[in-house]
């Protein structure tokens, strides 16, 4: 028998072991992805998650408002008809393009809504991936600061 | 230990709706101090909601979430009365867990 292959099976049978027991959430063993939250825009952002060029769809639907008067708060909702297994929510001109990503297992619904953060007016994509392709939407979001309009 | 989430769950339908809550500063690392000095990034990474140890639903956050992030989904295949658990995870490795029942 193999010694080094039965330490390997030990090893995980430890770490499933502690995930189970709560040692270890099960969050720190999902994996964040560095790498499509520093793409700086949505090609960057799109190669990260493994995506393709999306299509632009009808069926999403973003709520987000047209004006938002307090940038550090606004509140961004997606939701599609598509069989959705993730959404992601961009901000264009934000120094980091991904706001945030959601993983839909199966039962959840398409749908999520958050608050994002906005450093100025932009536009607003929602990504969502459905039977292994991409679709987009997008929605401009202008931001006024201190109240003296935009 | 971080402050607790506010978590409200509620059935109808069929489908579950989840409302969460989250106590953080979720500080961008683009804001500088009074001195000039960057302020460093410190955000929730990861969400995760589970019931009966089945995960639901999972949000990956970058620094542009708003401070004290709101999260809003729903799903199917929970039944009134059953627990539903919300943990997330810090880029600092701080973590909270805290469970709801769900109405």
């Amino acid at each position: 028998m193999n010694n080094q292959r039965r330490n390997v099976l030990r090893l995980t049978s430890v770490i499933a072991l502690m995930a189970s027991t709560g040692l270890i959430t099960n969050a720190q063993a999902a994996e964040w992805n560095k790498a499509a939250f520093e793409g700086k825009n949505l090609d960057d952002v799109l190669k990260a998650m493994g995506g393709t060029k999306p299509e632009t769809s009808a069926d999403i639907i973003m709520r987000a408002p047209d004006i938002a008067e307090n940038g550090a708060v606004v509140p961004v909702g997606v939701e599609t008809k598509l069989k959705a297994t993730q959404i992601a929510i961009l901000v264009e001109k934000n120094p980091s393009n991904l706001a945030a990503q959601f993983m839909l297992p199966e039962g959840a619904e398409a749908f999520v809504t958050t608050r994002v953060k906005m450093g100025q007016s932009s536009n607003v994509h929602a990504l969502v991936k459905a039977d292994g392709k991409w679709y987009i939407a997008t929605k401009e979001i202008k931001v006024t600061l201190g109240g003296c309009g935009g | 230990m971080a402050d607790p989430m506010r978590i409200r769950a509620a059935e109808k339908d069929g489908i579950v709706d989840v409302k969460v809550l989250m106590k953080h500063d979720m500080e961008s690392g683009q804001r500088k101090d009074a001195a000039g000095a960057t302020i460093p990034a410190f955000f929730i990474q990861t969400v995760i909601a589970q019931v009966k140890g089945k995960t639901v639903f999972t949000a990956e956050f970058g620094p542009a979430v708003s401070k004290d992030p709101f999260l809003n989904f729903k799903f199917k295949g929970a039944a009134k009365g059953d627990e539903i658990v919300v943990d997330w995870v810090d880029n600092s490795g701080d973590k909270r867990s805290d469970k709801a029942k769900i109405s």
